[in-house]
């Protein structure tokens, strides 16, 4: 197989990506990932509200991801846990753009939800968000659906998000997350 | 009784239970995979505590940043605390946000509509 580097490398340079990953999201992976940013938005000087901002919003993007991803189907019929991240910094926004696959049956649950989210006001969003804080069910894999109001509530924008059918048995799920700086 | 404490770590906060004194301190970040298990030591010390609580019980909470996840294992804190509050302890919640975060200043508000202890709202300098 030849991968053509440099076009890797161009479309990243030009997406402005900061940082980029493939592969298992391991607890370990993320602590590393978010001091990563921290330092790089040091650099950037970026101010103390946008950086707790897009901290936030990458902790919970991150952590779905964690949390979530489906394994995916490689040749020869095994599996393995695998995700892409990329955050890149473009025309004054922070994006994180993470991708997972996902089993075909739950695909229209997830679809809902967001597409839920998305038709939520600020005001609505807030009491969504305390309706699922205290009657929603915990589980060990996160909050019960409040990382998707949460980062929705604190970036004030729609979650944009894509499927694409793979094989009988899931789908790739891509979600990008924009947050405006000085909103 | 005794003090209960956790140390903090870039993904956990620094948790000071002083039982004897009646004053539990959640300082840092909270943002681990596993909240559940990270919170159940507090929650049980909060039901020992509850037990024969202190006339007086102050509670600081200084989070620089809480993810999803314990959003609903500090409710569950503040569950403990509003039932210590009814049982005749005088419980005090100070929410701590720093001065221009008006994310954190919107989730004590959050919290402060949800439960049936007095909240007070402070400010802190970055």
């Amino acid at each position: 197989m030849m991968l053509d580097l440099f076009d890797f490398y161009d479309k990243m340079e030009r997406n402005n990506i900061l940082l980029s990953f493939k592969g298992d999201i391991t607890s370990d992976l993320l602590t590393s990932i978010l001091q990563i940013m921290e330092s790089k938005m040091d650099n950037f000087q970026e101010e103390p509200k946008t950086k707790k901002k897009v901290y936030n919003v990458l902790v919970e993007c991150l952590q779905n991801l964690y949390h979530h991803m489906d394994e995916a189907p490689i040749d020869g019929g095994e599996h393995a846990r695998s995700a892409i991240f990329m955050i890149g910094k473009l025309d004054g926004a922070y994006n994180v753009i993470t991708g997972n696959y996902i089993l075909n049956e739950n695909v229209s649950g997830l679809k809902g939800r967001l597409d839920e989210v998305n038709s939520l006001t600020k005001e609505e969003l807030k009491e969504y968000y305390k309706q699922i804080l205290n009657n929603g069910e915990m589980s060990l894999k996160g909050g019960g659906g409040l990382g998707m109001v949460d980062i929705a509530r604190k970036t004030g924008q729609k979650l944009h998000y894509s499927f694409q059918p793979i094989d009988e048995r899931v789908s790739f799920f891509s979600l990008n997350i924009k947050v405006t700086l000085n909103q | 009784m005794e003090k209960f404490t956790i140390d903090g770590t870039p993904k956990t906060p620094t948790i000071n239970f002083d039982l004897n004194g009646g004053v539990l301190e959640i300082k840092g970040r909270s943002i681990p995979e596993n909240s559940i298990e990270f919170y159940k030591p507090l929650v049980d010390n909060l039901d020992k505590y509850s037990a024969s609580p202190k006339p007086t019980t102050t509670v600081n909470v200084q989070l620089e940043y809480f993810n999803t996840s314990s959003s609903k294992c500090i409710l569950d804190v503040f569950k403990k605390l509003e039932a210590i509050h009814k049982g005749g302890s005088s419980v005090t919640i100070n929410w701590h946000y720093e001065e221009d975060d008006e994310d954190m200043l919107e989730a004590g508000e959050d919290y402060q509509a949800i439960i049936s202890v007095p909240f007070k709202m402070v400010q802190v300098a970055e």
